[in-house]
């Protein structure tokens, strides 16, 4: 350990043979990790109230196949999904479909990253978009349909507005989480924050690793606490008055 | 597309060596990590300042970054201290007990907090001391609380140990991507893999609701 030359400024040397400098490398895999992940969220969040709400419907068919969707996605490491659908998938589709998915398709890695982590995302936050159902009284339900709405309606505007609410911290914890995840999808060659910290220590610096590490490790702290200041400020703006949580106003 | 048996069975002895470090290593951590969290949920709920600081900033540190980075930042520091090179496999029991602390220790300091403030004043009353209260009052009842949560964050951990392929290890995962790659089998070994976790976490997953509601009705 003696023997470590620290030099902090390494990010800031030009790669050799390139002209870029490797502090753009680490920019750039950042700008891959939060594109990655916000876009896999916004499958997720879809996805993810679709299948929750589909769990607690009183159709044993609709319900079924969505806790078969859950328990699927929750029980396969995401980097074994992350091969299903890189490796695995375009063998099933039918042969013209999966060529151009393997030759054709536009940014594979990115596209496919999206997929897997917005797919596997999606049947947590269904766990708990139906937590936050069940927690409502059934009365809710009830009198919403004795007004007249259809069920479709009584999930719109009265249970899921309050659902939402209810599981505002368990979401923050996932969408912090979604950002570490997109982690995996180095697997599958997505060149983003850590993929190019890999890239920095294993082939270019290799005599300054630690420094380079650490501050990789810096930029995941400072996303996941946007990431949590950013729900905790969604969470002070959609509070509902009168509950413990909600204040006074 | 053709899904081809034969390719798995003769690889299935090398698959369940991998499977077995998998176990092994989900084993370990989980001791360690239990252990380790319990101290440092203590040290979480410490009126001590600088304990309880110390503590929250390692909790905090390791549950905001990526699993597969503290993966590289083992693998390489391991080395770099100690001075001799001592692999993927062994240096990712020490990634997985340190960084799995952080997550037990959570899940410990929610059970230590459900148990009443009564329970703590009871047994200081009764002449213990902090350790013995601790010990026999206070830990049982909150590890009691949390069983079900501890059991759901071991197989997440269990998932978890896949991620050791980023560092060659031959785990369940690494032992069929080699296989993948030397047959060029990969859609076999693949869904295979997928397969075995998918069976082993669904049924844990399964055990352990039960229990849950087992002991939901003893409450």
């Amino acid at each position: 350990m003696s023997a470590y030359q620290w030099h902090w400024g390494v990010i800031f040397e030009p790669v050799p043979d390139t002209g870029e400098f490797y502090y753009q490398w680490l920019l750039s895999g950042l700008g891959w990790t939060l594109t990655t992940a916000l876009a896999a969220w916004c499958i997720a969040l879809l996805v993810g109230t679709l299948v929750g709400v589909a769990r607690t419907v009183p159709n044993r068919l609709v319900s079924g196949l969505a806790t078969a969707y859950v328990e699927l996605f929750r029980n396969i490491p995401l980097i074994v999904q992350m091969f299903l659908w890189f490796f695995v998938l375009p063998e099933f589709l039918p042969a013209a479909v999966g060529n151009w998915v393997k030759q054709d398709m536009p940014l594979p890695a990115f596209s496919t990253a999206v997929m897997a982590l917005g797919i596997y995302t999606a049947a947590r936050i269904a766990e708990q978009v139906r937590t936050g159902i069940l927690t409502l009284s059934r009365g809710q339900k009830n009198a919403g349909l004795a007004m007249g709405l259809t069920l479709w309606q009584t999930y719109r505007y009265v249970l899921l507005p309050v659902a939402f609410r209810v599981i505002t911290p368990p979401l923050t914890s996932e969408f912090m989480n979604i950002f570490k995840n997109s982690a995996v999808a180095l697997v599958i060659g997505l060149t983003e924050l850590t993929f190019q910290m890999r890239q920095i220590t294993g082939e270019y610096a290799p005599a300054n690793p630690i420094e380079v590490m650490t501050i990789t490790s810096v930029l995941y702290l400072l996303v996941a606490f946007s990431a949590n200041r950013l729900m905790a400020w969604l969470e002070r703006k959609t509070r509902i008055p009168g509950t413990i949580g909600g204040g006074q106003s | 597309m053709n899904f081809d048996m034969g390719a798995i069975t003769p690889s299935l002895g090398f698959l369940m060596q991998g499977l077995r470090y998998s176990v092994q290593l989900t084993l370990v951590a989980t001791a360690v990590g239990i252990g380790f969290g319990t101290l440092l949920a203590l040290a979480r709920l410490s009126p001590l300042r600088w304990l309880n600081l110390a503590a929250a900033g390692y909790v905090n540190l390791f549950r905001s970054v990526p699993l597969v980075l503290v993966i590289f930042w083992f693998y390489l520091l391991v080395p770099l201290l100690m001075g001799v090179q001592v692999g993927a496999e062994r240096s990712a029991y020490l990634t997985f007990a340190i960084f799995e602390s952080a997550y037990f220790c959570e899940i410990i300091r929610a059970g230590i907090q459900s148990i009443g403030r009564g329970q703590v004043s009871a047994g200081l009353a009764m002449g213990f001391t902090y350790g013995q209260n601790m010990r026999y009052v206070i830990l049982p009842q909150a590890f009691r609380n949390v069983v079900p949560l501890l059991l759901m964050q071991v197989i997440i951990l269990f998932q978890d140990t896949s991620l050791v392929y980023v560092v060659g290890a031959t785990d369940l995962l690494g032992a069929a991507s080699k296989v993948a790659n030397r047959d060029n089998s990969l859609v076999e070994m693949y869904v295979a893999v997928a397969v075995i976790y998918f069976v082993i976490s669904f049924v844990l997953s399964r055990l352990v609701k039960r229990l849950h509601s087992r002991i939901a009705i003893v409450r």
